[in-house]
């Protein structure tokens, strides 16, 4: 078949009605005899995958001295195995049609290739071959942490906000490690050796600390019996013991300020909240998340509607609520104030709109807006099956089933009014409260301190 | 099933016009609940004037803010009440509004008719107007601390010179703070006309009820008298321009680039193949290779061809720390010039066609993609068989009809520069 005649074969799906049997949605799990977990969602709209392997590994395990240790790891991960040389699975994916790249997290690492479907098992042998079988030569470790020290600059170092975010985690977390950035310090960055890549390969990449996930047009029993054949011979390894690093009581509000070369300040605020748990007996979280959509759901949410159109105070004001996460969970507030007006002002005015919903609490019109919200949103996202598999992967790696995702919508949808008002006042408390300000300072002169150079194994 | 049409098999594109001149794109598709739909005009910045530039920007920017009685307020809530996401465009060519609703009648309608009401009889209320050219000012100088903003300035002003598409879609700080309601009510009265629009959707209605909605949604828009607007031509660059400017940031911010390619070329197939072999296949591409996996200077650095009406550009792009920008400057130039004098290897040339073409797939596997297509092809007057012929011409095109093009359309010797960095930027005149 020529491939322009398979094309249209598979393309005809997307004109079929969905009475002519078009599934999404249907999920199955299995777990393979060596540990690891197979997820797949069936979605036939078009003859697609989503490939995603996740590592239960992420910045938390790193220690004192190797952060960014995770990421870096990911990055070699297409440097080569034994039998595909460095660069040669991106090549394969992309001469399959296909696109790939990797990300890292606090909590978990995931590695996914979008292709047409009849590519998947690609994708599953060369996933279980960089499960096992990484090279991790010096070489390319040389070259490729030089990549990820610009990977920092870029995103972070002249990323003024970026800073203020970095600093924030690092301000508000005491002993729990989300206080250390995803990406590490730079002068870790600069020390890490490629033992200490090929010591953490071998603690964490074993299938029983992995699940695979996989959306698209497939059958599960195809997938599972794939997965059975690649990744099945890979033995089990006893993983290492994770300390459970609880964060201490915080004693009292916390403040930073980072100087960086910018026009307008900054405001973040973050609350410690509570994360999800137990997707049934949780109600916190629910409550929380109605808050932040009440505030910040939409252009006629609280904030845009109060502090950037009425008072024109601030040119933005945002609120999000991080409660899918296996460490502490965080709701933040941010603003940017318009020309004139100070971090102070925004601080105040988001101070202020924090108090009236705990004096006030919200309308039981705010919370059926955010409803309707939450129940087209949920149709919308099934447009995309890169977002479904990352929403599966986000849900599993933080320990909730991707099979809750029906009761939250439910749970979520049962807020009361006088619940959102209880987490207000329960959360949003100074004593829980940590706030970063961007401090802005003229380009002129700003020249700020680099890290040493150069690099001392670079060669 | 049976094909036909076999010229409209791959995306069943269904196109007509509305009785108010507007061209219409359709494709049905019921396997969700939801419907996308977008009006856009030939209303982006490179229709702006110098002195007023961002007046295109505010127009669309504004179109929301109220309408036959409606304030801004009213629109948002409005729509946050049926969970409809409201979008838009606003580009060097094109300008509108979209939404994503539920399919179900009361939503449907409820959206269609917000946006259909914002495009009709948009107020742009004075103060609503104060308002966002308070907040646009505080932006652009928020921007224009950025690196990242400096080069893209830099280089579109000594790109295109006298044409508007230098000019920053947003405007700049003197030209927004001059603009007045009239500003926005003239263009929105020249540029947003019925028989200018394209409607483009995707999603569960009928046939029939698409064409209410496209009826709906162009009924009342400004009636255009004359000539439709036009954007003049895009000049080649009589000579190459190298500009350094100072900043604090780590790493040099690099563009390298002219004027390219507009979307109607013919060469516009080869352009596309060959410069994912130079520099816009992601990790198997020449400039990735050579500046980062051999080289270790750069987290991202890529080109594109980005084509508009008229020539858009071509660009080559990365990012590395201040002291290497004369290194990475120099390899990207070499790249380039090795490309252009011998055009991709055959396995270089198969591997790309094996992406684009197998690849084709993840181009439509979704509502919103299908939607942008539909959108592209009615804007640009493509034909409803542009994508699978697309595809047809990718698995055709020779290493020498790409070299061939390359030459036509890209003189390394005749190219802007622009590094924005902190350290030796006497370097990085260095060829």
């Amino acid at each position: 078949m020529s491939m322009l005649k398979r094309l249209l074969f598979a393309l005809l799906v997307l004109a079929l009605p969905a009475s002519q049997g078009i599934a999404a949605g249907d999920t199955a799990e299995r777990k393979l005899e060596n540990g690891m977990r197979v997820i797949v969602k069936t979605d036939q709209r078009a003859p697609v995958v989503v490939v995603m392997v996740l590592y239960q590994v992420g910045s938390v395990d790193e220690v004192n001295g190797a952060t960014g240790l995770a990421h870096v790891l990911e990055h070699m991960m297409f440097k080569g195995t034994a039998s595909t040389p460095a660069g040669e699975y991106s090549r394969a994916i992309a001469g399959a049609g296909g696109r790939d790249n990797a990300f890292t997290s606090n909590d978990y690492t995931g590695y996914f290739a979008v292709l047409q479907k009849s590519r998947l098992e690609l994708a599953l042998r060369l996933e279980a071959d960089r499960m096992a079988n990484l090279t991790l030569s010096p070489e390319e470790f040389a070259k490729e942490i030089k990549v990820v020290m610009e990977e920092r600059r870029l995103r972070t170092d002249d990323r003024p906000r970026a800073l203020v975010y970095e600093q924030l985690m690092a301000t508000a977390l005491t002993a729990h490690p989300y206080r250390k950035p995803v990406i590490g310090w730079m002068n870790d960055i600069e020390n890490l050796r490629v033992e200490d890549t090929r010591d953490f390969y071998r603690k964490w990449y074993a299938p029983n600390n992995a699940t695979l996930v996989v959306v698209g047009d497939v059958e599960p029993d195809d997938v599972v019996a794939l997965a059975q054949k690649y990744f099945g011979p890979i033995p089990a390894r006893a993983l290492p013991e994770r300390k459970p690093q609880e964060e201490p009581a915080q004693l009292g509000l916390k403040r930073v300020s980072v100087k960086a070369p910018a026009e307008l300040p900054y405001v973040l605020m973050a609350f410690r909240g509570p994360a999800l748990r137990d997707p049934e007996r949780d109600w916190e979280p629910y409550a929380l998340d109605m808050l932040a959509a009440v505030l910040d759901g939409s252009e006629a949410a609280r904030l845009n509607r109060t502090l950037v159109r009425e008072e024109k105070i601030a040119n933005s004001a945002d609120a999000s609520y991080d409660s899918v996460a296996r460490g502490p969970g965080f709701f933040y507030l941010s603003a940017t104030p318009t020309p004139g007006r100070s971090a102070a002002d925004v601080e105040q005015a988001l101070r202020r709109e924090m108090a009236k919903i705990i004096e006030k609490g919200v309308s039981q019109e705010e919370l059926d807006r955010v409803k309707a919200q939450a129940v087209a949103a949920q149709v919308f996202e099934r447009d995309s099956m890169f977002f479904q598999a990352r929403q599966i992967a986000s849900l599993e790696s933080a320990g909730i089933s991707h099979r809750t995702l029906d009761l939250q919508l439910k749970k979520l949808r049962e807020v009361t009014p006088e619940q959102v008002q209880e987490v207000a006042r329960k959360y949003f408390r100074d004593d829980v409260l940590t706030i970063a300000t961007l401090d802005p300072q003229p380009l002129e002169g700003a020249r700020r301190a680099r890290p040493s150079l150069p690099v001392r194994h670079a060669q | 099933m049976l094909l036909a049409e076999p010229a409209l098999a791959i995306l069943p594109i269904q196109q007509w016009q509305a009785t108010s001149g507007a061209r219409v794109y359709f494709v049905e598709n019921h396997d969700l609940p939801m419907l996308d739909v977008s009006v856009e005009f030939p209303a982006g910045s490179g229709y702006d004037q110098r002195a007023k530039s961002g007046v295109a920007s505010m127009t669309q920017r504004l179109l929301t803010s109220g309408a036959e009685g409606m304030s801004e307020d009213d629109v948002s809530r409005q729509l946050a009440d049926i969970g409809a996401q409201l979008g838009g465009r606003l580009d060097a060519d094109r300008a509108g509004l979209s939404v994503r609703t539920l399919s179900s009648e009361a939503e449907r309608r409820r959206a269609i008719d917000i946006v259909a009401r914002s495009l009709r009889a948009p107020s742009f209320p004075a103060e609503v107007l104060n308002r966002e050219k308070v907040r646009l000012v505080g932006s652009l100088k928020e921007a224009d601390t950025k690196p990242e903003t400096i080069v893209s300035r830099t280089f579109y002003r000594l790109a295109y010179r006298d044409h508007p598409y230098a000019l920053r879609s947003s405007g700049e700080v003197e030209s927004v703070e001059g603009i007045t309601r009239e500003d926005l009510l003239a263009f929105y009265r020249s540029h947003y006309a019925a028989r200018y629009a394209v409607v483009a959707l995707i999603g569960d209605v009928t046939r029939a009820q698409a064409e209410e909605i496209a009826e709906e949604l162009t009924r009342g828009l400004p009636e255009a008298s004359g000539k439709e607007p036009e954007l003049p031509p895009v000049d080649p660059l009589a000579q190459a321009a190298t500009r350094t400017v100072p900043h604090p940031a780590a790493q040099a911010h690099i563009l390298i680039g002219s004027p390219g390619v507009a979307r109607a070329d013919p060469d516009y197939i080869a352009l596309y193949v060959g410069n994912f072999v130079l520099g816009g296949g992601g990790f198997v591409s020449r400039i990735t290779e050579e500046v980062r996996q051999k080289r270790g200077l750069a987290y991202s650095a890529s080109s594109y061809f980005y084509p508009l009406l008229r020539k858009g550009p071509f660009v080559i792009s990365m990012q590395t720390r201040s002291d290497q920008a004369g290194e990475a400057l120099k390899v990207a130039r070499a790249t380039l010039a090795a490309f252009m004098k011998n055009g991709p290897t055959a396995e270089e040339l198969e591997g790309a066609k094996r992406n684009i073409v197998d690849g084709f797939p993840l181009r439509i596997d979704s509502n919103r993609k299908i939607h942008e297509h539909l959108a592209l092809i009615g804007f640009y007057r493509l034909p409803l068989d542009y994508l699978e012929d697309f595809v047809q011409r990718v698995e055709r095109v020779s290493a020498a009809e790409i070299r061939d093009a390359f030459r036509r359309h890209v003189d390394p010797s005749r190219m802007v520069t622009v590094v924005v960095a902190g350290d030796t930027p006497k370097q990085v005149d260095a060829r």
